[in-house]
């Protein structure tokens, strides 16, 4: 009988991979950096085994794709405190695993234990949007927003969050943001993890014991408690905004921001300190009347529709994806920068006998099983499987590497590719393009702003249009 | 593809809307009889509705149905009503507290609560009552008497009525320095066995604990009961002699109203946001409802503070209750029309006059006769027009008018 075990990439990898060999398991590829996705033990003949992004792993296990699965506390916290009937269950601490995840918020909103607000909601922010809504449960806060990040929480206090959720190694490192701790939300020990299933049914006992006669050797307490968080009240202040004109502007980290710089040069727009090599998310510009932020692409669209900011810089896939999931939301695309250009496309694998999505749509009719969809698109992955009846299916959420999980762990992806290679090398195949994205200027008119400001975002995008035409010309 | 519905939600059969419906009919004719008002609240409510302290309990909080709206960009969440009691309040606040005088007002509704294995319930179905903006013991008494007699419109046997006092556990409870929130964890762990979670707390407060002790562990079915209860208590837990006074005026009114009960302080399980007076229901051994006071609740949503009051009787556990031989009408009284294709007129008028004298009448299609019925009445356009079978005695009889066939029938 085989059996499937999910392997975190990243933090946890070189413990684990410590931990594995110790254990017998030979896994050869299981390094940094490593190529394939896929490994092979050169002992247990029946293990099949699996790298993925952490966050994936909970979501693997659950839904029975793997039948262990190695991660951290936090990611298995997210999805039990949301699901808690889920197919998940923590079999071991394996002892290694730095740091927690800690509730914060500026200096200056917080006094005593009374957390400052503006407005009547608390904005809770953060990649864990499961444990953020357990957290203002917990502080019992009479109404609260919550944004769920793709990272880059630090950037959003005190302007555009009052508290969020960071992952550090201790205390002392949140004060060193200039944030204030309210306590440790949940450690990042990293568990073994079973699906429930499995554990009735399947014989893992060689494998269980492997691990477990490591594990006498450590240290493996069980973690401290969960949400260990200083109670706070909420103390409403309305106060005005300091400048209603002020145009606030989200710029892109990550790999966007060369792409972004050539263009401000090119507008002749002055941007110190972006890209920053300090990781500075304030950058300061010639811009009058501007407010500048760093944040993450994917989480621009919401921060635009909920009014954090005024005008981003994104690309026209997280766009569609938000606007799928809120049809009425205000935010437009204003102007095509026709830079970092993907196509969104529906990919199976090659042996699926199917070339386009409405043969997929027959091959599906009468089939029991729910048609598996990986991707990081989730709302434009939702609308493609309605718009073309897949009949059952589910969303299979993924954080990178989604081509990884054709055909064992899904049926479909919906994928972003920019020649198709990387697909064509994983033995897949395209059935359809959804639509072609390219980086654009996002911005939310509102009715109440004013005419000074709605001038300077004018004059913003006009500059940037020129700029692209400029460079288009030479 | 396999269809089945989802995990942990109910059809409604034919069978099951006839004992829904006559549940909510009994409750809509003692709710018209006690003056109150009907009114509906929606399915969907924002989540902040819930979650303020001393609305809904963390444990409950946590199985709510919460997600985000098509508009819901804001990060601001909405719930499938998890209880029915915070909407009304949310209306009164909102839509009826500048009236200034106290609004009565019943409700049928539905809600939503996850339950891990499926095999129970996500949606449950209750009907109740508020009586916001008054405080008082003949209010409480209004709405114990309006809950009884619903129930005993059901036609139920065996209604037994426990009474509890939140306000008389809280006051002991917060002598032992726990808070709102605590005091519901504790007091639920104490009712589920677990005695040492007292023990634990005996070293500060001794006599607190002796008194919550006695509470837990005696009945009683009088007032008096409660009077010696009071001559026992130490004097220095504050609030407790207030709690005490208001529970047996509200009992001395019961018995005035002839209503017998046993004082179980045990019944008071899940009091969340219940402030006083609390009561349970049960009819045939099964909880089929409560209520109480929850003087704080409407504050705590923002509101202006208002007393109130209320209770809910669940519709699911009152349903499978009741006989069901009352409810359908006797096969006697069902006709089944088989009419030829020239004689369509001649046959939907038979319809028309037979439902008017009462009589359930089904059209027989395609040949296929109505199920269940009594009578088959064959119309021709040609004589004998009427051919009348009594399913029951097989007998046949032929006419040519429905004057006639309703005499055969029985109605002329």
């Amino acid at each position: 009988m085989q059996l499937r075990v999910a392997l975190p990439k990243g933090r946890l990898l070189a413990s684990t991979a410590t931990l594995l060999e110790k254990a017998g398991w030979a896994l050869e590829d299981y390094r940094e950096k490593a190529r394939l996705y896929r490994l092979k033990s050169n002992t247990l003949k029946d293990l099949q085994a699996k790298m993925f992004q952490e966050k994936d792993i909970p979501i693997q296990v659950a839904i029975g794709n793997y039948d262990l699965g190695i991660c951290g506390l936090d990611w298995v916290t997210e999805q039990i405190v949301k699901f808690p009937s889920s197919a998940v269950v923590i079999l071991k601490f394996l002892g290694y695993g730095e740091g927690a995840l800690y509730a914060a918020t500026c200096p200056e909103s917080i006094e005593g234990d009374e957390l400052v607000t503006h407005g009547d909601s608390v904005r809770l922010a953060g990649e864990y949007p499961n444990l953020a809504e357990s957290l203002a449960q917990k502080l019992r806060l009479r109404r609260f927003s919550i944004y769920p990040l793709w990272g880059s929480a630090d950037a959003y206090p005190p302007e555009n969050a009052e508290i969020i959720m960071l992952s550090r190694r201790n205390e002392a490192e949140i004060d060193s943001l200039g944030l204030r701790s309210l306590g440790k939300i949940v450690d990042f020990k990293a568990c073994l993890i079973v699906n429930k299933e499995s554990l009735r049914i399947k014989d893992m006992s060689l494998l269980l014991a492997s691990i477990n006669s490591q594990l006498a050797q450590v240290a493996t307490g069980a973690p401290e408690t969960y949400f260990d968080i200083k109670h706070i009240t909420q103390r409403v202040e309305k106060k005005s905004l300091p400048d209603d004109c002020q145009v606030r502007l989200a710029l892109p980290d990550g790999h966007q921001q060369d792409h972004v710089r050539r263009i401000l040069d090119a507008a002749g727009i002055k941007i110190e300190d972006y890209p920053s090599a300090t990781g500075n998310r304030r950058p300061k510009s010639s811009l009058d009347g501007f407010f500048i932020k760093v944040i993450r692409p994917q989480d621009m669209s919401l921060q635009v529709a909920n009014g954090n900011f005024d005008l981003a810089i994104t690309g026209r896939d997280w766009l569609t994806d938000h606007l799928y999931q809120f049809p009425q939301s205000p935010v437009c695309e204003l102007l095509d920068l026709k830079y970092g250009k993907v196509r969104i496309v529906a990919v199976v694998a090659n042996e699926v006998p199917v070339s386009t999505s409405s043969e997929l749509q027959q091959l599906r009719q009468g089939q029991q099983a729910s048609c598996r969809i990986a991707t990081e698109y989730i709302n434009i992955a939702d609308n493609y499987a309605r718009l073309n009846r897949l009949g059952a299916y589910r969303i299979v959420p993924t954080w990178g590497a989604t081509e990884a999980f054709l055909p064992e762990d899904a049926d479909v992806l919906i994928e972003n590719t920019e020649t198709g290679s990387t697909i064509t090398s994983h033995n897949l195949k395209i059935i359809e393009t959804l639509f072609e994205s390219t980086a654009c200027v996002i911005g939310g008119m509102r009715e109440a702003d004013s005419k000074l400001k709605v001038e300077r975002m004018a004059s913003f995008v006009s500059l940037l249009r020129k700029a692209k035409e400029t460079m288009i010309c030479e | 593809m396999q269809i089945q519905r989802c995990k942990g939600c109910s059809d409604f059969t034919a069978e099951d809307m006839l004992r829904f419906r006559s549940v909510e009919a009994a409750f809509q004719e003692t709710s018209k009889s006690y003056g109150y008002s009907e009114i509906r609240t929606p399915t969907l409510e924002y989540l902040y509705l819930f979650t303020s302290a001393g609305t809904l309990t963390p444990g409950m909080l946590r199985r709510v149905y919460s997600f985000l709206d098509w508009d819901g960009w804001s990060g601001e969440r909405v719930v499938l009503k998890p209880d029915a009691t915070i909407p009304v309040a949310r209306l009164y606040t909102e839509r009826l507290a500048r009236k200034g005088y106290p609004a009565r007002l019943s409700y049928v509704t539905n809600t939503f609560i996850f339950e891990e294995t499926g095999t129970k319930a996500r949606e449950r179905w209750q009907c109740g009552a508020e009586l916001i903006g008054v405080g008082s013991s003949l209010a409480d008494a209004e709405l114990v008497s309006f809950a009884c007699d619903s129930v005993k419109k059901m036609n139920l046997n065996n209604i037994e009525l426990k009474l509890s006092h939140a306000g008389l556990i809280r006051g002991i409870l917060s002598s032992l320095g726990l808070n709102n929130n605590e005091q519901d964890t504790v007091f639920d762990r104490i009712l589920d066995g677990k005695m040492e979670t007292l023990d634990s707390m005996q070293a500060g407060k001794p006599q607190a604990v002796e008194a919550l002790k006695l509470l837990l562990g005696t009945k009683g079915r009088s007032s008096d009961f409660l009077k010696n209860m009071r001559a026992l208590f130490p004097a220095d837990i504050p609030g407790i002699q207030d709690a005490l006074a208001d529970f047996i005026a509200t009992i001395e009114l019961l018995e005035a109203m002839g209503l017998p009960y046993q004082i179980d302080f045990t019944s008071g399980k899940g009091f969340e946001y219940y402030t006083g007076f609390i009561f349970r229901l049960l009819a045939e051994g099964v909880n089929v409802g409560g209520g109480g006071r929850y003087d704080l609740l409407v504050g705590m949503m923002g509101g202006q503070d208002a007393p109130a009051g209320g209770f809910a009787l669940y519709i699911d556990r009152l349903a499978a209750l009741i006989n069901i031989d009352n409810l359908y009408k006797p096969v006697s009284q069902r006709v089944s029309l088989d009419i030829e294709p020239s004689a369509m007129k001649e046959g939907v008028e038979m319809a028309g006059l037979l439902r008017e004298a009462g009589w359930i009448v089904s059209f027989a299609l395609q040949g296929q006769k109505a199920l269940d019925c009594g009578w088959e009445v064959e119309v021709r356009s040609s004589a004998p027009r009427l051919n009348v079978l009594n399913c029951g005695s097989g007998e046949s009889r032929v006419c040519e008018n429905p004057i006639e066939m309703l005499t055969i029938v029985g109605c002329g």
